[in-house]
Formats: C-alpha cells, structure tokens, sequence
C-alpha cells in the first residue's frame, strides 16, 4: 500500500485526460453493445430487464454503476453466440474457459481481444529483458485457456516462436481435493520436467511465462540439476495467475532469479488479469517500496476499482481496503462492473499509468477458506 | 512489540510476511512473526548437509556439555529472541497468553523440556543401550564384544512440524543436537516459544548456528519440510497418523488415546488410586496425548466416574496466572464449540451418562476465548462410541469391560496403565501390539520415565543399524 506522495505518481494534467478518455470510451461502448445493430442477443436481451436506457443515460464511466453487477454465472452454459456482437458476426471466434473441474466451466467467447490486450502489454515489456526475436516457454496451463493462445501470439507478435507444455490445472484441482499430493507432487514434476526437457534443449529460449508456483519448482527442478534460471539464460518472466506477496516475490527476485535485474539480468514482472478482463500490469516492483506489487488495469478497455465490501459503487479512499471490482469494456465483451474473488487496497495513479490501481492483491476474506487457489 | 524471525540456518531472515500472535484472554498483541513459504523451504534444503558437517565437527562429549549449559540457560537465563531479548517470566507470560495455558503449567512444560536436555546424557545412553556415541557420529565402531556395529545416519537434519498446543512435546526433537543431526522445525503459530526459546539457548550455548532452521509459515511450509527431510515427525489429528502410518522417513504423533486398566485383582479397591486417575485426566489440562482418556473396569464402574466426578466436576475457571488454576483456555472458541458438540453427540448414545451433569455448564464461553470444565462420563459396554475417544481438554470415560475382553477392546492405546499383580494377565498386556507405553503398577499414565523410548526410539528413526565389516588393507608406499 502506497499512501505518501511519490515521484511515480500521475500529474493532475494525466489524470484528466485518461479520465476523460475512460468517458468517451465507456459512452462508445454502451452504444456498441446495447444499439440493436451492433450489440450481442445477451446485452440486448438484458437491455429489456434494465430500469434506464442505457443508449442515452450512460454518458460517462461512472454513468455504469446503473447496471446491475455483472454475474459470472451467466457465462456458464449456452448457447456461446448470444455473446457475440452483432457487429462481429462471421468473423472467427474463440471460446476461452475458467473452473470446470466439475459441472460447467464459464465461457467467454473471444475474437481478438487476447491479441489487441497482449499486444499492449508487449508494449510494457522492457526490450533489455524481453528481446525482440526471442524464443518463450510458454509454462502455464493449456487446454482451453486464453494464456495459453495469448502467450504464443504475445512471443510471435515480439518475433519469437513459443514453446509449450502440457498442463491440466483442473486436474491438479482434482488432486489437491482428493488429497492425492503424491500425485500433485509427481504431476508437478511431470510439468517441470518437460519445462527442463524444453530449456535445455538448445532452443535460445531468453523468455518465459508461467505462475509464482511453477517458477519456484523450476528454480528448484534447476537447482536439482546445478544450474538456475538464470544461468539457463532466461532473462524475462512474466508471471501471472496466481497471487502474488511482495514477501514471496521478494524471495523470486532475491533467491530464484539472482537477484534484481539490473544484478542478475533476470527480470521478473508480475500480472493480474483474467479471462474476463486484460491484463493488469504492475508499477515496477522494487526493494524500496517493500516490494509492493500495485496492478494498473490496461484503461479504458479495462478498469479496476476497489470498493467498499458493503456499498460495491462506492470506492473506497486511497490506501483502504476493499473489494476489486472490474470492468471490462471492448468490442467484443462488455462487463460493467463485476466483482472479484479478491480485495486489496486502493493505489494512486501512475505516471505510466494515470488511473488508480490495486495493491496487496488476495483472496477476498469472506471466500479465502473456501477456495482453492494457486493450484498450478 | 516484538518481533521474532524466522531462522535459516541460524540466520535471522526479516521476512516481509507477518502473522500476530495475541493474549488470548485480552487479545493484546503479544508478537509478530515472521512467515517463511515453501518454495525457501525447499531451496534451504539443497544445504542440509551442512548442518550435520558443523554438528559433527564437535565432539559427542563436548555437544553433550553444551547441550547441558543450553538446559541452564533455558530455563534460567534471559535469551535473545527475534528483535529483542526474553526473560524466564516473559516466556512463561507469551506462552501462557497465546495457547491458553496457565502460566504454573507452562513451567512445568519448561521444567520437563529442561529435565530432558539436563540428563541428554543418561537418555542416549539408555536409548542407544550403552553404545559409545562415537559410533554414531563416526558411523561405525567397536560394540564392546569384538563386534563391528554400524548405525548409518539416514539423514542430516530433522524435520518437525509441531504443535500448537502442547509444549511438552518439544522433548522428543531435542535429543537430534547431540546425536549431531540439525533441526528444521516449523513452529505451531500459537506456541512458537519453546522451539525458539531453545533454539536460542542452544546457539547461545555453542552449538553451531548453521544447525537450526526455524520456519513459521503456512501449510505449504510444513509439507515441504516433511517431503524434503528424509526423516520428520508431525503432531496432528488421528487423520494425520493415518496418513503417515507404514512411512519410514515419518514419525507421527496424534491423540494418545491413553487408558488405565484396572485388573480384576484390584478392581474392588479402585478408591486407593483415585489420584493416580485424577493426576492421569487433568495434569496439563488434558492436553496432553499421554492424558487418560479411558478408565476400564469390569464393575464398580458408575462409583469410580461419580468418584473422579466429585473430584473434578466442581473444578472452577481461574485466571492463567493462578498457581491453582488447572483448566486451559481453548484460545480459538469455536473449537470449544466444536468439541463440545461432539461429547453431546456421545452422550445421546444409550448407555452413556454424564457424571458431570450436576456440577454445572461445561461449556463457559468468553469473549474472546472459551473453556471446557472436566466431564466424566460413563459407558456401559467397549461398544459405545464415547469409550474411542479422546478430547482436548479433562475428559475421561469410565467403560465397563470384563478383564478377559478388555485387551481386544481398548483399541490403540499410547500409554495403558495397568494395575493388577495378575502374572498371566500382565503377559498378555506384554504382548499386547496396540499398546505403546505400558505401566504396570500405579503410575500415572501422564508421568514418563525418560530413559524410555517414547513413541518409537528416536535412534531407530534417525540411524539404521547395518553390517559394516573392516578388513586392513595393505597399502603400498608412495614413491618419491
């Protein structure tokens, strides 16, 4: 949490304009998906059910919190083309999942969103880490999963070819609630050994992703065999999927990778995102801020929120505590205002990145115990 | 407030993670500390055998005095603990604060820790049976009878997942130091005092630093310390010794399910050990796993559970820092909840009677904590469900059980008192597999004679005993 006034922070002149571009966007938005022409059967379904028009009461951002909050629940089961926007009809379609370790995953269908999101994330990637040409490790679950495709076109849009694994997060899901840890263990292994097969077999790979878990059994599964990530010539990770402490990721930064970058060579970024929303990129997490890791969602296609657990339109004040709430706004989906498994406390806004931000991201209290997270 | 850190390989890590311990009567906080994850476990692991390497590097004899000087300095000496130093009181006072203990029981589990580490020397030498140390720590020697032995270290250090609740059983990992293994141990999060307490007393004492790690954390923390020590013992539930049950690289600790067995030959006098049975369900608040949860006779048994009633039943909540005090508070109150539910499922089997009903409600709850007064229930046959079980607080089940059936009946059974002379009887309790610790005589099931294994001879655990033959070799003189 971050509450002083640092040199990152956004000046009043950025803040401005990214809000007033958060407006202007918002506003196109609803009239995408909510004007009979271009708009999806299921936003135009639900435009029925609403109390206001939203083609002319939602004007600005924060005009969204008339909706009601967006449920999950309606992504599970179809038909998958009631998302589809009118205006997208014919063109090739994708159909990304989450959970479904029993009964049905929730589905979001995806054109191009995973490429136009990764492709501004490269744009966050220091080119000194994560050179241009570079081959990736792609070590993070497959299956019907948006990472899976995102990375390789993250790697093929930076000019390199991905290598992956194969990975069955619901199956480890299964394992873990089953209580089979030998075979949790065993089926890490399996993973991590492939990810070794992979690096080591003289593919000049200086790029991977994978999750905070599979790189501390990388590091280990290297350790094993005398050599380290960074003496197998990674240079860039970026590392998302599960939660993140700034203890655990001091201990990557510090004790897995050789220490910071500029040291090791290694660099490490951490990411919070989801198949509803992009990709939220971190300020640079660093020693002298604790190793705070504080999210910045890519605006104005997606927004983060942290409001308060009782009143989920109400934000609550810088370096509080709440509830993150997304939103997601693109051709493609539209989601006003959904709230996430987890809390954290408000940031203020980043030069880089002049909107507010969330740090000290966690499973929301009222869910952590019955939740089983960072499975992979 | 302070703040105790985790310990890697006798360096203090400031970690960024903190877990608050508090008062669990005044909830005032008492300390942080320092939480470590899994994967720092693991990679510390990689040099494990360093730990052994300084341990070794000093002589048995030598290890053994510092042990003794620990011992003092123990239960004697202020200490330096995470940021800041402790006194005796102060340890007595945080151990008392977060699990619930009164402080007078908290310096009987000192004072046994202490026994132990005091006579290390008389305990190897009864758990080695006489053998020279030397042959431990070299791997091999001369028995005594021309004979060659060979006890093979199965590993560097010793693991430990250890409890919350029970600072008695520290005991059982102490004597690893002078048989030259190191020590991880992942402290309970409400009583991380004894294992940094003697951490500190033995680095203070001169063992070598790079010996010990200490690593408050997380359930990841414990698994990965039991899958990469080749040798660790965890205290858990019933569930946890099933689990680990057949594992040779695990020792694992869970509800003693101890019992007294009145032999028919003396059942007619039962009145003359009342306080043997009373001592045996209520030292440590009936902690402990070595606490008598069954008292099994073939008659008389509805005037012994209104005897020990009228002597437990009325036993009053007092304050931790009361030198009467003999009830501990359950620190989290659902717990006492919980528990409390369960015995009133037990009580509505048929044949079952609470013999404690008339002394008051048992369960007193408080604001932040919760207490469960003594209960004394009796069953009239094995077959009822109360006669397996065993809880966290005072709480004995009187089963009636003719003699001839009661061997069969008991179930596993950590400490068996039996009090009988009966030869033929007291050989098939001998021979009895499901009884750990066997008393025979009137001995409280709680009072353990430390020249005895408990729970598995710690030699066994950590060394194996193999054939090792020596042949001179004739060597040719280098030339030049």
């Amino acid at each position: 949490m971050t509450v002083s006034s640092p040199a990152w922070l956004a000046t009043t002149e950025q803040i401005a304009t990214a809000k007033q571009s958060l407006d202007q966007h918002a506003y196109e938005s609803v009239q995408w998906h909510f004007h009979d022409s271009t708009g999806s059967p299921f936003w135009l379904e639900k435009k029925k059910e609403l109390k206001f028009d939203p083609l002319t009461e939602v004007k600005v951002f924060d005009d969204l919190k008339k909706f009601p909050e967006f449920e999950d629940e309606w992504l599970r089961g179809g038909p998958i083309n009631r998302w589809i926007p009118k205006g997208l009809l014919g063109k090739p379609a994708y159909v990304f999942e989450t959970g479904g370790t029993t009964g049905i995953p929730k589905s979001r269908m995806v054109i191009d969103d995973f490429r136009i999101d990764y492709e501004l994330f490269s744009h966050t990637l220091p080119d000194e880490y994560f050179p241009k040409g570079s081959n990736w490790l792609m070590l993070g679950p497959s299956g019907p999963r948006r990472l899976r495709l995102a990375i390789e076109h993250l790697c093929q849009y930076r000019g390199g070819i991905c290598f992956c694994i194969d990975l069955d997060p619901r199956w480890v899901v299964k394992l873990i609630k089953k209580g089979w840890m030998e075979h949790l263990e065993e089926y890490k292994r399996h993973c991590i050994d492939q990810a070794i097969t992979i690096l080591t077999a003289n593919h000049d790979i200086k790029c991977m992703f994978t999750t905070p878990k599979l790189l501390e059994s990388l590091a280990a599964g290297l350790a094993e065999k005398d050599t380290s990530i960074q003496e197998i010539g990674i240079t860039g990770i970026f590392s998302g999927g599960t939660e993140f402490t700034p203890q655990w990721t001091r201990f990557c930064v510090e004790e897995l990778l050789g220490g910071p970058a500029e040291e090791s060579g290694v660099y490490m970024t951490p990411t919070y995102g989801n198949t509803l929303m992009g990709l939220a990129c971190s300020r640079p997490v660093i020693l002298e801020e604790d190793y705070t890791i504080a999210y910045y969602a890519p605006q104005p296609r997606a927004v983060v929120e942290v409001v308060d657990f009782d009143d989920h339109t109400k934000v609550v004040g810088y370096g509080e505590t709440g509830r993150v709430k997304l939103y997601t706004m693109t051709k493609e989906f539209f989601v006003p205002g959904f709230l996430e498994r987890d809390e954290g406390e408000r940031e203020m806004p980043y030069k880089k990145y002049p909107w507010d931000g969330v740090s000290g991201v966690r499973p929301y209290r009222a869910f952590a115990s019955s939740t089983t997270v960072g499975v992979y | 407030m302070l703040t105790i850190n985790p310990i890697r390989w006798g360096k203090q890590y400031k970690s960024l993670d903190f877990q608050e311990v508090f008062h669990f009567d005044t909830g005032e906080p008492i300390a942080k500390i320092g939480q470590v994850n899994g994967g720092m476990v693991e990679m510390d692991m990689r040099k494990a055998a360093n730990a052994r390497k300084a341990l070794r590097s000093i002589p048995t004899p030598e290890l053994i005095a510092r042990c003794k000087k620990a011992a003092h300095l123990f239960e004697h000496e202020t200490l330096p603990l995470g940021d800041g130093h402790q006194t005796v009181d102060e340890f007595i006072h945080q151990q008392s604060a977060s699990t619930g203990l009164p402080e007078h029981m908290c310096r009987n589990n000192m004072q046994k820790n202490c026994f132990v580490l005091s006579n290390i020397d008389t305990i190897l030498d009864a758990l080695t049976r006489g053998l020279d140390l030397d042959i431990f720590s070299k791997g091999y020697g001369e028995e005594g009878r021309n004979v060659t032995v060979s006890y093979q270290c199965q590993t560097p250090v010793l693991g430990a997942v250890l409890p919350n609740n029970s600072p008695g059983v520290h005991t059982l990992w102490l004597p690893a130091v002078p048989l030259q293994v190191g020590l991880v141990l992942k402290p309970g999060s409400q009583e991380p005092w004894t294992p940094y307490r003697m951490i500190s007393a033995y680095i203070e004492a001169g063992i070598p630093a790079e010996a010990f790690c200490l690593y408050p954390g997380g359930h990841d923390v414990g698994s990965t310390i039991m899958n990469k020590c080749s040798r660790s013992m965890i205290f858990g539930s019933a569930h946890t010794v099933d689990q680990y049950s057949g594992n040779p690289r695990v020792q694992a600790h869970g509800p003693g399910f101890s019992k007294i067995l009145i032999g028919d030959d003396v059942v007619d006098q039962w009145e003359d050990y009342l306080d043997l049975m009373v001592e045996s369900v209520l030292s440590n608040s009936g902690r402990s796993c070595i606490n008598c949860s069954g008292i099994w006779a073939s008659r008389h048994t509805k005037a012994i559970g209104e005897a020990l009633a009228a002597r437990m039943g009325a036993i009053e909540i007092l304050p931790p820092t009361d030198p009467k005090a003999a009830l501990a508070a359950f620190t989290n109150p659902q717990m006492a909840k919980g528990t409390y539910a369960m015995v009133q499922q037990d009580l509505a089997e048929a044949g079952v009677t609470d013999m404690t009903a008339s002394f008051g409600e048992r369960l007193v709850e408080r604001e932040r904590s919760a207490y469960l007064r003594p209960m004394v229930v009796t069953a009239d046959s094995p077959q009822r469900g109360v006669a397996m079980k065993e809880y966290m607080f005072p709480f004995v089940s009187v089963v009636q059980c003719s003699q001839k059936d009661m061997i069969k009946s008991i179930g596993s059974t950590l400490v068996g008192t039996a009090l009988t002379a009966d030869e033929a009887w007291i050989d098939d309790l001998t021979n009895a597999t499901h009884i750990d610790r066997l008393n025979i005589g009137p001995m409280p099931t709680s009072r353990l004679n430390w020249l005895q294994p408990h729970e598995g001879n710690l030699i066994d655990f950590l060394f194996r005993s193999r054939a090792y033959q020596v042949v001179p070799m004739r060597v040719p003189q280098s030339v030049g």
